[in-house]
């Protein structure tokens, strides 16, 4: 009852990454070592993460639940919050609250293979359930990811995608929309639905974990289709736009679906029997 | 029921207000120079409505108010301090001859706010409250409480619930552990009662809302929205005279280094209420709006909440300034 639910854990910027120029990637340190201790999430969360003075705005959790002590979330600079927290530096406070919402199911996908499918500023949602698989390696069998952004300096997590390249157990596939290539560009160039297609992962025993703008899933899904992966093997997370993280506020809700407590995970079979409204 | 039935005189209900206004806020409808109702906190007894059909607004704000405080803070160059707001200050609250509709509303705001996750604000501000309601002998063509699972006479939301009898008393059902705490108060008033006629409007059933709630598990894209939506300003008025429409912003404001992050109400109705900062807006027309918020209240609460997210209190039709009439679109949708 006294649980005060809508109070920020205090966390202290300890790291910043600048991913592209309008784009941030902030670790974030709980100042209070009982709550640093006490808190979990899974991997597919999200909170509200807040500039006192300025509001809350919602992104899920970037970094691994494997990684304990810190979260890491990544956002664009694009609104009132984010601008305010992209004025921070290293040792200002932030406000976090959460974690919130379902999970991405990694005890379920144990034993299989894992192909993830990323657009733009979508990786970070996924980054989370990238890293928590590789942390546990052994439990998957291959691991793709294929990650693509409108031209070479929107690509986010540069120095993470260097580090997948050269792993031996990860195949790692960038690409940039045509004309986003640079002169020393290495990766491929198209858009993520055609390079899906060029790459043709085999869909047996596999699971697609696809996230991106809703044109890029428009287009992958029939591609997934083709290359035979079914329905319930498909996973995404949405996001719409929430003001208090646990289905109150009356505001992200798809039909009678709340993204903030049934969501953000979905698999593509129950995005099928919802309303179109996300 | 009828063996809690009490007779409370004319003259013993001032009696008990003024014992129950000595110390306590008590919350009591009142007319004002427009001719419609207002709700205040202790006013003079002379001055209490017991003829009006519905107030302007509900009472809603007691458990939820119109802005709530959900922490102070103070900014330094290193740190934010934060602190809580003090539960413990909420004051105990008494309605006063609320309508039936508007106290089941209570409970159909708890089924929002209590659903998994407790809201601590509403919560205490729900324990603080005693409701005396009052049986409706008076309605008008707005009203549908009939139609909801409701009826003038319900005791839903009640602590005690007072019926006019034909000679001017009333008889008083005490329905709750807070009800009897508050006949203890002065145990003298309340008589035993034998026999005389109550008087309780009669409202008709204008729509099954059952069968609305089963018409409006395929109606998502029903041209139905459309065409009732086409004179909908999206001025929020349905959601702010709406005794349980829930939905809320959080919003932060600072004066200097201090300030507060408080949630007010809001509405479905509004554009930017789903608005992502990217420009998308899953809910970009007004039909889309107009729809969340049917299927809001007689699809999705019955499912996930468990109650119906209307009252029949006829507000947001009586006060909508396009005259929409939710009564009748909901008798349509009864047949679609």
């Amino acid at each position: 009852m006294d649980e005060k639910i809508y109070r920020p854990y205090q966390m202290e910027i300890e790291k910043i990454v600048e991913e592209t120029p309008d784009v941030r990637t902030f670790r974030l340190k709980f100042k209070n070592a009982v709550e640093a201790e006490r808190f979990v999430f899974k991997a597919g969360q999200f909170g509200e993460y807040s500039v006192a003075g300025e509001g809350e705005s919602t992104f899920c959790v970037a970094s691994s639940p494997t990684r304990r002590g810190y979260i890491e979330c990544t956002f664009r600079k694009a609104g009132r919050v984010t601008n305010a927290l992209s004025n921070l530096e290293i040792g200002d406070t932030v406000g976090f609250r959460g974690p919130y919402g379902n999970t991405f199911p990694v005890e379920k996908w144990e034993n299989k293979n894992l192909l993830y499918i990323a657009g733009g500023i979508a990786l970070p949602p996924m980054r989370c359930v990238i890293w928590n698989t590789l942390d546990l390696r052994n439990k998957y069998k291959d691991i793709t990811i294929i990650y693509g952004a409108r031209t070479v300096s929107d690509l986010v997590y540069k120095q993470e995608l260097k580090e997948w390249s050269e792993r031996p157990d990860v195949k790692l596939i960038t690409t940039v929309d045509p004309g986003g290539q640079t002169p020393d560009w290495k990766g491929e160039i198209g858009f993520v639905p055609t390079v899906l297609e060029r790459v043709a992962p085999s869909s047996a025993n596999t699971i697609a974990i696809l996230c991106g703008p809703p044109v890029m899933i428009k287009f992958t899904m029939p591609v997934l289709e083709k290359l035979g992966f079914k329905e319930k093997d498909i996973y995404t997370t949405l996001e719409n736009r929430m003001k208090c993280g646990f289905g109150k506020c009356g505001r992200c809700n798809v039909g009678n679906v709340f993204i903030c407590k049934d969501g953000p995970v979905f698999s593509y079979e129950q995005l099928l029997s919802m309303p179109a409204e996300y | 029921m009828e063996t809690t039935g009490k007779l409370i005189r004319k003259q013993s209900l001032e009696k008990l207000y003024n014992i129950l206004a000595t110390g306590r806020k008590i919350y009591a409808p009142v007319p004002n120079s427009d001719r419609q109702t207002e709700y205040k906190y202790n006013p003079a007894y002379s001055e209490i409505s017991y003829e009006h059909i519905r107030s302007t607004l509900s009472v809603k704000n007691v458990v939820f108010p119109k802005v709530e405080n959900l922490l102070f803070f103070s900014n330094s160059k290193t740190e934010t301090i934060i602190t809580d707001i003090d539960l413990h200050r909420i004051p105990e609250v008494v309605l006063w001859g609320t309508h039936p509709c508007d106290n089941a509303a209570v409970d159909v705001l708890r089924s929002i706010f209590c659903w998994d996750i407790k809201d601590e604000f509403f919560s205490a501000r729900l324990e603080k409250l005693t409701v005396i309601g009052l049986s409706c002998h008076l309605s008008d063509e707005f009203c549908f409480c009939t139609s909801v699972g409701l009826k003038p006479d319900s005791t839903k939301g009640s602590d005690i619930l007072l019926s006019r009898l034909e000679n001017g008393d009333y008889r008083a059902d005490i329905l709750t552990p807070k009800g009897e705490e508050i006949v203890s108060l002065s145990p003298e008033l309340f008589e035993s009662l034998s026999g005389g006629k109550v008087l309780i409007t009669e409202v008709k059933q204008k729509f099954s809302h059952q069968q609305v709630t089963a018409n409006l598990a395929g109606a998502f894209e029903h041209p139905f929205w459309i065409e009732n939506s086409l004179r909908c300003i999206g001025c929020g008025a349905c959601a702010y005279l709406c005794p349980t429409c829930a939905c809320f912003d959080i919003q932060d404001e600072t004066k200097g280094k201090n300030g507060r992050r408080y949630r007010s109400w809001d509405s479905c109705g509004f554009g930017l209420f789903t608005l992502h900062t990217s420009g998308h807006n899953p809910r970009s027309v007004q039909s889309q709006r107009w729809r969340q918020r049917i299927m809001h209240k007689f699809s999705y609460m019955p499912e996930r909440n468990e109650s119906l997210g209307c009252v029949g209190c006829g507000r947001c039709s009586s006060g909508c300034p396009v005259d929409m009439n939710i009564a009748e679109q909901l008798q349509e949708l009864q047949s679609i």
